[in-house]
């Protein structure tokens, strides 16, 4: 039988090993996601309300997806392009944060909730106008647009 | 004659903990190469645009059809009631289920996306060959657990016959599925062939049987267990007419080639100036895998010679690892034949005799696919009855008289 | 929100470049002439359409590679795989030399997917990312493309590329990466909008005219039209596979 002594020192150790995650991640408000370049319309921030499209975004990107590339439907609602487009902006001096980087919108959550996505494997982590300027200087001998005059 | 008694063995030697580890590290090695070849992408492997299936589906699509050939005896003991295979018929479950998982594991670690292997198993797409041999595949280990249990677990002996008989159907449909991979392939010179279905049947026969015949001598030498002359002997002569019926297949399959015009220019790279393949063909496949292990096990001297039964079966895997690669490295390296009667070029390698020059990484892969084979059933005969005590001819042969 | 609340924020999107593409249709003849077979952004593709090309090999230039051009320009291929050995790098659209064994004529062409009617990459994929859309058009929906290449075994025309490293700072409308397979998709995007895939509308900037795109069920289409007049072979005819994309002059 164990004493009560040991009993306390156990119970002691084991509130301590609880209470050490939240101790130091004490002051940590979640993630901060960068601002959107621009609300999405004069009374919505966001094409869907904030709480519906940060539990469900995935889904609407789902069923966007199999829209376009399997049916061909090309209009802008729920296109991960266009929340690309807006929400991936530049920070002060005009950089962009690339996915993976806590400063990029899609991981500044998703760093955070150790989620992992398959998107920009084959998709843009820029706005395209970022990615032109960037495919151009990477490449120097890549045809970019209007090479042919 | 005897009831088998089936005992796990020992298994606490210092010799079968190394075994383990050995067979281990090649395991671990494999997870590492596959880690290596996902981490960057398939650039490192010596795979590209032109050979698309590489060394991995070599050693894959082998042991995906050997799985099939190692259930021969435990389908001739329950299909065809022969008593005298009855007692290593749970052994041959055992071993039909562990190469099917080796196979399995290389095909899977070597896709481009294997994260989405839930997709695979989730959503099928029923005109593809593909599609249905992942049905195939899972079915397999399905029916022949439920086979190897009906076996075990003495009450439920009863059922091991209708078992047997679903498995054995099962196999051959599996096994054709998987050469119907390629006989599906309209579009290349090297396939497209209805003969690659049974053709793969007969050689999941013999491939599985030599595997099985060396586990069976490796495990019963290693434990001291007496394996007698009858059984031997039944396994060996068995193991001779597959690998004739395999000589039979590949003649009767270029023969059938040689007589259209339209398959001479693949023919002829396959069998006089394809370089390395035309090298395997002849002296890998035809000479080391197929006419002298016939030899071997013909022969009245080394015919019953323990050693000699093991070299030929050792050649015959070798052999067929040869011709795995004859068939699906050599059948890519032909070119596409877009234009017939023209000569094509182009800076997509059109028109050329594509080369592929295998990594150490693609081969890692493919020998772990082995390994966990391996692994799987040392640890199994340990854990659980699998093995007969005696093979001695009078626990095995009703009509064995001293 | 009210879901009309978004719907007119798209509309007044939409109506801007319908504008848009109104004042560009107003200058070239050719642009008035692919605003014929739009869609609008909300239609899905239709089994009422069947897209194809029409490729003369006799106004093919044997040196131009400008279809090639446009095409790597339009779907970001050609340049970002830089570990890939050349044996392993994507091409969508190649330039093909042929040369009549007997004759010693020779001839230039570009070769991409050809859509096929009964493709034999729809048909191996197991698990349906090879697919072809109601009107024809044959592609890859990487999402749930595993990377096993059964399609690349199975293609008449290697048309299929695999991709066999990292990529980044794909086109938005040419997504591509690590471990799928990719192919000639006919310009989806640009047909979708009404325009001609970047290949044809860079062979007839350069004056060559070689290839024709069009719907091959109206009848009234250019291409339709000249495949009734002039006829069109397709390649590895033999396969009975009914390509969208047909030549003549073979």
């Amino acid at each position: 039988m164990m004493s009560f002594r040991q009993f306390a020192k156990h119970l002691v150790i084991l509130v301590g090993l609880t209470a050490l995650p939240i101790l130091s991640n004490a002051g940590d408000l979640g993630p901060t996601p960068p601002k959107a370049k621009m609300n999405f319309s004069d009374n919505s921030k966001c094409v869907k309300p904030i709480a519906d499209i940060r539990r469900n975004h995935m889904e609407l990107l789902k069923h966007k997806r199999d829209e376009t590339m399997r049916e061909g439907v090309r209009t802008k609602d729920n296109s991960l392009v266009e929340c690309i487009d807006c929400h991936v902006t530049p920070n002060k001096k005009g950089e962009y944060a690339r996915f993976g980087e806590d400063e990029h919108f899609c991981s500044s959550c998703h760093n955070y909730a150790a989620v992992n996505v398959d998107c920009f494997d084959c998709h843009s982590d820029l706005p395209e106008d970022a990615a032109k300027i960037l495919r151009s200087s990477n490449n120097p001998h890549n045809m970019t647009e209007g090479g042919k005059k | 004659m005897k009831k088998a008694v089936f005992k796990q063995i020992d298994g606490n030697s210092i010799n079968y903990w190394m075994l383990l580890a050995l067979l281990g590290s090649f395991a671990l090695a494999a997870v590492g190469a596959h880690f290596y070849m996902e981490h960057g992408g398939h650039y490192v492997t010596g795979m590209n645009n032109q050979i698309v299936w590489g060394l991995p589906h070599v050693f894959a699509v082998f042991l995906i059809v050997a799985a099939s050939g190692a259930l021969n005896v435990a389908s001739i003991s329950s299909v065809f009631n022969k008593t005298a295979y009855k007692p290593l018929a749970p052994l041959s479950t055992l071993v039909a289920i562990a190469l099917l998982s080796g196979g399995l594991m290389v095909l899977v670690l070597d896709l481009g996306r294997p994260d989405r292997l839930i997709v695979a198993m989730t959503v099928y797409n029923f005109k593809s060959i593909f599609a249905w041999n992942m049905i195939f595949y899972n079915g397999f280990f399905l029916i022949v657990g439920i086979y190897a249990w009906t076996m075990l677990q003495r009450n439920l002996n009863k059922y091991s016959r209708i078992a047997g008989f679903t498995a054995f159907i099962w196999r051959l449909a599996l096994t054709t599925g998987t050469g119907s991979i390629f006989g599906f392939l309209v579009a290349r010179q090297a396939y497209d062939a209805a003969i690659m279905g049974p053709m793969f049947v007969v050689m999941s026969f013999s491939f599985g049987l030599a595997i099985f015949l060396l586990i069976v001598m490796a495990t019963y030498k290693w434990t001291d267990r007496p394996l007698g002359d009858a059984t031997f002997n039944r396994l060996k002569n068995l193991l001779g007419v597959f690998v004739a019926g395999v000589l039979y297949f590949v003649v009767a399959q270029h023969l059938t080639n040689l007589y259209a015009t339209e398959h001479h220019g693949v023919e002829a790279f396959i069998l006089r100036d394809g370089g390395i393949y035309t090298q395997l063909f002849w002296y890998g496949q035809i000479i080391m895998g197929g006419l002298i292990p016939l030899a071997l096990i013909y022969h009245p001297t080394t015919g019953k010679s323990r050693t000699a039964i093991s070299i030929a079966s050792i050649l015959i895997v070798l052999g067929g690892l040869i011709q795995m690669y004859v068939i699906i490295i050599g059948g890519q390296a032909y070119p596409l034949e877009l234009f017939p009667g023209k000569e094509v070029s182009s800076s997509f390698f059109d028109g050329v005799v594509n080369s592929y020059s295998p990594t150490l990484a693609e081969a890692l892969l493919g020998i772990g696919g082995f390994a966990v084979t391996l692994f799987m059933v040392a640890f199994a005969v340990k854990i659980m009855k699998f093995l007969p005590e005696s093979l001695a001819d009078e626990a095995v042969d009703p009509h064995h008289s001293k | 929100m009210s879901n009309s609340n978004h719907t007119n924020t798209y509309r007044r999107k939409f109506l801007a470049q319908s504008a848009a593409v109104a004042g560009l249709a107003i200058a070239p003849g050719i642009i008035l002439n692919q605003v014929a077979h739009a869609k609008s952004d909300a239609d899905k593709a239709s089994s009422a359409n069947r897209w194809g090309m029409l490729i003369d090999t006799n106004k093919c230039n044997k040196g131009c590679t400008d279809c090639v051009t446009a095409c790597k320009t339009e779907n970001a291929w050609g340049a970002g795989e830089t570990h890939s050995s050349e044996e392993q790098q994507a091409q969508w659209i190649r330039k093909v030399t042929i040369t009549d064994k007997q004759t010693g004529h020779v001839q230039s062409l570009p070769l991409m997917c050809q859509h096929c009617e009964t493709a034999p990459c729809v048909d191996v994929c197991p698990t349906g990312a090879s697919m072809k859309r109601e009107d024809g058009i044959v592609q890859v929906d990487k999402h749930i493309c595993i990377g096993c290449r059964y399609c690349m075994m199975a293609c008449p025309y290697k048309a299929r590329s695999f991709i066999h490293e990292k990529l980044e700072l794909q086109k938005p409308t040419a997504p591509r990466g690590i471990g799928t397979v990719e192919s000639c998709n006919m310009c989806a995007h640009r047909v979708d909008k009404g325009q001609d895939p970047a290949c044809v509308e860079a062979c007839s900037n350069a004056q060559h005219g070689a290839m024709l795109f069009g719907d091959l069920k109206d009848a009234n289409s250019a291409i339709s039209i000249e495949l009734k007049k002039h006829g069109g072979e397709q390649i590895r005819a033999d396969l009975g596979l009914n390509t969208g994309v047909r030549y003549q002059g073979l």
